[in-house]
């Protein structure tokens, strides 16, 4: 047998080359997911529990009817009677600051994805790759290069989450009715406009459908990153596991399904409502 | 104003403690059952040697004479070897084949049903929902209950997590065979039960095998992470290398379940088109 | 003379990756379109399409659909490239516009109505109107102003902010129509604009649209597959096939006197009536042929260029004698039941 390939070896450096040389960008990264994910963790705590709760819940209604609302209420409810209001806020601001680095990454290269055959043929494999992966094995490269806590937490659940919003924002762009554009053209608009106000609103919904997997994909990797440190809910399941406290990690583990049902239903609601009324005042509209 | 807690905890802990005295002999039965199975198919990978297995497997897509999918499994298979995670991988194999196998074994009787039958379909329909909202994470607890901590709890873990996709697979493909084709066989005189077995699952078939695909890819996914629970196997090593902060040792054991990943693939692909829809997960 | 609002000199449009080639070889050795399809692979969209529309006219080129007339049409605003020729608006040739002047063109010059109206489904009644002055960078009230005029001007005040899938098919076409006139373009492409509707509703329309044509005056290029259609709109027809212009011409030239068997078998089911006058079925005005027992008070009276159908139409309701008079109220012939009767067996031939 020929000798291993230093592929440990490999990686070890790679780690320390990005550490010595990319270091403004590693620093860069960790100050804007920790601002983010700080300021989405204050304003949770800005406005007691139950004022969160009953919002929550009125969302909830209008997005996506009284049963999740009451679903929330409780769920909500329970989380906070079972003292994990505090988990479930540092869980949901996690999940929100991987989801807005993950989307702001996913929907400008969806665009360009449709619009540049190059860079679709170059992006396509590289998404496939990247679902096909098991998620456990985004969690090392992130934490050889960002160590623990929020930073690589956010990392890992960005190469997860960025996938599903880039394919959904290029799908939706390209299912665009060409008679739509051509339409557009025939009146004199230049690409950026029907862009901005033909095909973006037009895939309004695929977009949304992309965001919901975003966030299911944020909420499923920020409880794994509990591993490397991240806390919340998935800290208090892995704490609860290792110290084989079956209730404890139960109640955690119902608390990430309300959050997920809720954030499922809710996201998806709203994509059905406001392309309903055909998302006029939502999507990008200029003067 | 603030409610006492719930005293949930000690109510499941009570729930649990009757469930595991007064179920023990199922638990048993079923832990000894999939224990068993695992050590047999285990032992069987690992009985072959790397240079044997390796050109056993190649040969399939060989025969087929894909050239493409031969090379890339050779790639993956002679990596894994390389990086001397043989045994690993294919205990982490085995682990994915039982918790698959077992899953589709319940998954395609469950699609079949969801199709044919309004009411499980009326069922099912949200069940899966559930089970698909809900992240990978979760399923852990519940196995640990009932199981503490080893290889069982994984698989039992690995095949509810894996459990979907070949369901709804199964019952689209089945769906969505032609009413002509079916029209034209009830015409014939076939019964339901021919109808089934000799038109709409054959012709569902392409539909099955991609959820064949979706459930081990998901199944390594998950026997992965089931790692933390005491299912060895290169996520064993993946976990080592994270708390131990040894980089090289993590990435090393990350590539080899990117190869077992492709090389799962690449052989399980070869009944079914492109897998088209992922499913939400 | 004065110059054509649009011009087309032998516009040639074939699809495939070697369309110069094939173009080539048309030129060289005049292959048909089977030979092109069999050699190159390529498509011959429009074949040497040269024609010119006079300022205010209504022009129609009628063909069976692949017939080549949505491509020729698309022309026009360059939305499609030709492979060779040129298009000229106002004698301007639009292919050596710049991308800016030809997006100018577009938004100022020249409005669209679409088959299926590619109405924008997420934009109110009132912002798919104005969409083209929106791109050109109005402020928005003035543009709203100017689209409430143009919805005025296809009876749907009203209806601004409804959504266009609140709206009939009929409606929605007079949206696109509207659109195509909100910026007050000297050019109207229509593609088909009627034809995804129900009869009923084409004919309301079409009756809109000429006494909407009759106010706004606009240059208009106007495809259809119906010939009854351009017969009613059209001042003059251009009959499309295969991507050849085969016949053109006012619509009485196209029903009488078809250019070859195709158009013929086109024709054939239309009334020729509409296109016979008085002149061509009467009877000479002699004073010998017992006209001295007419009595001229008692008579109708009909112009020389009259139609027979309207002339049917007199005779059927009275039974007094039509008398043909010219210009200075002159008699100059008799309608007789037998002439009536032999225009009718022409016309049915």
């Amino acid at each position: 047998m020929i000798t291993k390939i230093p592929i440990g070896g490999a990686a070890e450096q790679l780690v320390a080359f990005v550490g010595t040389y990319l270091k403004p960008l590693v620093i860069t990264f960790i100050w804007i997911t920790l601002s983010l994910n700080g300021a989405f963790f204050w304003l949770f705590q800005s406005l007691p529990a139950p004022a969160w709760i009953i919002g929550v819940a009125i969302v909830a209604w209008r997005f996506a009817g009284p049963g999740i609302a009451i679903f929330g209420l409780l769920g909500l409810g329970l989380l906070w009677n079972q003292g994990l209001w505090g988990a479930t806020a540092q869980t949901l601001s996690l999940v929100l600051t991987g989801t807005l680095m993950s989307l702001v990454v996913a929907i400008p290269l969806g665009i360009a994805m449709a619009e540049s055959r190059v860079v679709n043929s170059v992006m396509a494999p590289i998404l496939d790759f990247l679902q096909t992966m098991p998620r456990f094995v985004y969690l090392i490269p992130a934490v050889a290069i960002l160590g623990l806590d929020v930073a690589p937490a956010v990392f890992a659940t960005m190469t997860l989450a960025v996938p599903p919003p880039t394919r959904l924002t290029a799908v939706g762009i390209g299912q665009v009715d060409p008679r739509m554009v051509e339409a557009a053209e025939a009146f004199g608009s230049t690409r950026w406009q029907i862009l901005a106000k033909i095909k973006l609103p037009l895939a309004f919904s695929a977009i949304m459908l992309g965001v919901n997997q975003c966030l299911m994909m944020s909420l499923s990797m920020v409880i794994i990153a509990s591993l490397i440190g991240a806390g919340g809910l998935g800290a208090e399941i892995l704490k609860a596991i290792s110290e084989v406290k079956a209730g404890r990690g139960l109640v955690a583990g119902i608390g990430v399904v309300v959050l997920a049902i809720l954030i499922d239903r809710i996201t998806k609601g709203a994509a059905a409502r406001l392309t309903r009324r055909w998302g006029r005042d939502t999507v990008m509209q200029q003067a | 104003m603030e409610f006492p807690p719930i005293p949930l905890e000690s109510w499941i802990d009570a729930a649990i403690a009757w469930l595991v005295v007064r179920g023990g002999p199922i638990f048993d039965v079923i832990g000894k059952t999939l224990s068993t199975l695992e050590l047999l198919l285990r032992d069987a990978l690992r009985g072959l040697p790397p240079y044997v297995m390796i050109p056993l497997l190649v040969a399939f897509p060989l025969f087929k004479r894909r050239f493409r999918t031969a090379a890339l499994l050779l790639a993956a298979l002679l990596l894994i070897w390389n990086l001397e995670l043989w045994r690993e991988a294919m205990q982490t194999v085995s682990l994915v084949l039982i918790a698959a196998g077992l899953s589709l074994g319940i998954a395609v009787p469950l699609g079949i049903l969801a199709a044919e039958s309004r009411l499980a379909r009326s069922i099912i329909e949200p069940v899966l929902d559930y089970m698909q909202t809900t992240p990978a994470f979760v399923y852990l607890i519940p196995a640990v209950l009932f199981f503490g901590v080893g290889t069982v709890p994984g698989i039992l873990a690995t095949m509810a997590f894996a459990l979907p996709p070949p369901i709804r697979a199964t019952s689209l493909g089945i769906a969505e065979v032609d009413p002509q084709i079916v029209e034209a066989a009830v015409a014939f005189g076939s019964s339901r039960r021919q109808l089934l077995l000799k038109i709409k699952l054959p012709l569902a078939l392409p539909y099955i095998w991609v959820g064949v695909n979706q459930c081990i890819m998901m199944s390594l996914s998950m026997v992965v992470i089931a790692s933390l629970i005491g299912a060895t196997g290169l996520g064993t090593r993946v976990v080592e290398g994270l708390s131990q902060f040894d980089i090289g040792k993590g990435v090393e054991a990350g590539v080899a379940v990117v190869a077992v990943a492709i090389a799962l693939d690449r052989l399980f692909a070869a009944g079914g088109g492109k897998d088209g829809s992922k499913p939400a997960m | 003379m004065p110059e054509p609002a649009v011009e087309c000199r032998h516009v040639w449009k074939i699809f495939g990756d070697k369309a110069r080639e094939a173009f080539a070889a048309i030129a060289r050795e005049g292959l048909g379109k089977d030979e092109v399809a069999k050699r190159f692979g390529c498509v011959i969209g429009v074949a040497d399409a040269s024609f010119a529309i006079e300022v205010g006219e209504i022009f129609c080129i009628m063909g069976l659909s692949g017939s080549g007339k949505s491509t020729l049409v698309r022309h026009i605003n360059r939305l499609i490239e030709p492979t060779s020729g040129h298009v000229l608006i106002h004698g301007e040739d639009i292919n050596a516009k710049s991308a800016n002047e030809l997006r100018r063109l577009r938004a100022e010059k020249i409005g669209m109505v679409f088959q299926h109206m590619a109405l924008f489904p997420h934009r109110s009644v009132r912002d798919n109107v104005a969409y083209g002055l929106e791109v050109r960078g109005m402020d928005r009230k003035r543009r709203w102003a100017m689209a409430a005029e143009k919805l005025a001007l296809v009876r749907l005040a009203g209806w601004e902010s409804r959504y266009p899938h609140e709206l009939s098919g009929g409606m929605q076409q007079r949206v696109g129509l509207a659109r195509a006139l909100a910026a007050d373009p000297d050019i109207l492409l229509m593609d088909e604009p009627f034809s995804a509707l129900d009869p009923l509703i084409r004919r309301q329309l079409q009756d809109e649209f000429i006494a909407l044509a009759g106010v706004v005056k606009k240059t208009t290029l106007f495809i259809t597959h119906d010939l009854d259609e351009a017969i009613r709109l059209g001042h003059r027809i251009a009959i499309m096939r295969d991507g050849r212009l085969i016949q053109m011409g006012p619509p009485e030239d196209i029903v009488l006197h078809p250019a070859d068997d195709y158009v013929a078998e086109f024709v054939k089911g239309i009334s020729r009536l509409k296109f016979l006058t008085a002149e061509k079925v009467m009877d000479p005005w002699s004073p010998a042929a017992g006209a001295s027992s007419v009595s001229l008070a008692d008579c109708t009276r009909v112009r020389l260029e009259a139609d027979v159908a309207s002339v049917i139409a007199l005779a059927a309701q009275s039974e007094k004698t039509i008398v043909v008079v010219d210009g200075e109220n002159r008699p100059v012939g008799i309608v007789t039941p037998r002439g009536l009767l032999r225009a009718i067996q022409a016309s049915a031939g």
